[in-house]
């Protein structure tokens, strides 16, 4: 019966779903997860890096975090191609708006702005929606440190941590448990890389399949965005206890 | 003929209009407010073609607002300002607005602002600005008597100064001003300097 409103994004089944948007959701629950983490003094976004092979050559630092503007980034879950498209939408989206204004875009405009565009693809055309949510990690003068997520059919909400991907019920409810209000940037890696760890599929986590991102603000009182080094990260993971060192011999 | 100037002073801004609509050698109407309450805590006086003034600023107006309504927070007068640059500069190549444009606005974070903003969409920041014919003393007298940080009472005391030379100066000036001040309790008018009224019924004989 179902497939009848199969092949439609554009068409309500008789229960009033939208199969096409339903199985986007589908297609990312089984992407590698991301998890971002609001704190006191900056937003952390950790992801789950899925494919690892010694052959692969990365053109970028990073597969699954990305800058939008100098005070947001995002990370990642769902099918890259189609990310590639909203993430150089919503960079000229950012730009046009410090065209226009000669200002940083507020985050949450930015995140309506690509989730309208997610939203066109669930209503016009016969075309597929975007396989693609998003975790968006930014900063700005009127709200400060924000964290959003959005989906497929272009809902999104600002949250205190949120999780997307593989097993990301299984981590926001972790997240639900262990998230204090009044956590700190420190804090708030330690749990991210905690929670990844007890949800990931891979028994050893290593520094090779994560990748850490933050935004933070400077003494100076500027918005960064860093990612962290494989090395580092290596180091954070011992650190926290979530892996054990590496044998030297290795 | 046309006098629009303004005025950075300490936690506030000043704009002050003459309000004569004119048409070739006959004044038509000398209470004409050529400055416009933007927003809460912005203005916007504007002179040059009467038609494209109107059109312009409230063009402009109904944009900040349609801003505030989807984003639920203002624009700064920054913002406000580069956006009124671009749309005039967009039109520049089109169907050009005939306007010359002071923004005053006060903002939590940078306090009070004051912007110069010509038909030919060339934005400035700065204390204090002139446009029109009477440009000539209200600039020359600002040059001589402005200083930053100044009290309503010195700015006003100064804009006076201002109108008073416009007045004995200039073989066109107009009869009557209206000065408008914005700092952090909004924007609002301050007083008028008028030296004719409108009379609404001819003088009876």
């Amino acid at each position: 019966m179902s497939r009848r409103y199969d092949s439609r994004t554009t068409i309500f089944s008789p229960e009033g779903r939208l199969y096409q948007v339903e199985y986007a959701m589908e297609a990312i629950g089984n992407a590698g997860s991301a998890i971002g983490i609001l704190s006191k003094d900056g937003v952390v976004l950790v992801g789950e890096k899925k494919v690892t092979s010694k052959l692969l050559q990365t053109s970028t630092s990073t597969e699954k975090m990305y800058k939008i503007d100098d005070h947001v980034a995002c990370a990642v879950a769902g099918i890259m191609s189609d990310a590639n498209i909203l993430i150089n939408t919503a960079r000229v989206q950012a730009q046009r708006y410090t065209f226009a204004y000669q200002e940083p875009m507020p985050v949450e405009q930015l995140v309506q702005s690509l989730c309208d565009t997610k939203q066109g693809y669930t209503q016009f055309g016969g075309l597929r929606p975007f396989g693609v949510s998003f975790l968006f990690a930014g900063w700005d003068k009127n709200y400060g440190f924000q964290l959003y997520m959005s989906d497929p059919s272009g809902n999104y909400g600002g949250w205190k941590s949120a999780a997307v991907g593989a097993n990301n019920q299984a981590a926001q409810s972790m997240l639900k448990q262990d998230y204090k209000d009044d956590i700190t940037r420190e804090e708030a890696v330690q749990l991210a890389l905690k929670v990844l760890s007890k949800t990931m599929d891979s028994t050893s986590l290593t520094s090779d399949k994560l990748e850490l991102a933050e935004v933070f603000l400077t003494p100076g009182g500027k918005v960064k965005y860093q990612v962290c080094s494989p090395d580092s990260l290596s180091k954070l993971l011992v650190k926290y206890g979530v892996t054990q060192p590496a044998a030297e011999s290795s | 003929m046309e006098c629009v100037f303004g005025l950075v002073g300490n936690g506030f801004s000043i704009l002050v209009a003459d309000t004569s609509a004119v048409h070739s050698i006959l004044v038509h109407k000398s209470n004409e407010d050529k400055i416009m309450v933007l927003d809460s805590h912005k203005l916007i006086a504007a002179s040059g073609e009467s038609g494209d003034r109107v059109q312009f600023t409230e063009f402009i107006q109904k944009n900040v607002s349609l801003y505030q309504f989807r984003n639920g927070i203002p624009l700064t007068t920054a913002a406000a300002a580069n956006f009124t640059r671009g749309e005039l500069a967009t039109a520049l190549r089109k169907s050009p607005y005939m306007v010359n444009i002071l923004m005053a606005g006060f903002d939590k974070e940078t306090g009070p602002s004051l912007y110069y903003l010509d038909y030919i969409a060339t934005l400035h920041k700065v204390d204090k600005a002139a446009f029109g014919y009477g440009s000539y003393f209200a600039l020359s007298m600002m040059d001589r008597h402005f200083r930053s940080g100044m009290s309503v009472e010195e700015a006003i005391d100064l804009v006076d100064k201002c109108i008073i030379e416009i007045r004995s100066r200039l073989v066109v000036a107009p009869q009557n001003f209206v000065i408008k001040i914005v700092d952090k309790d909004g924007a609002r008018e301050h007083a008028w300097r008028e030296t004719v009224k409108e009379t609404t019924a001819p003088p009876s004989a």
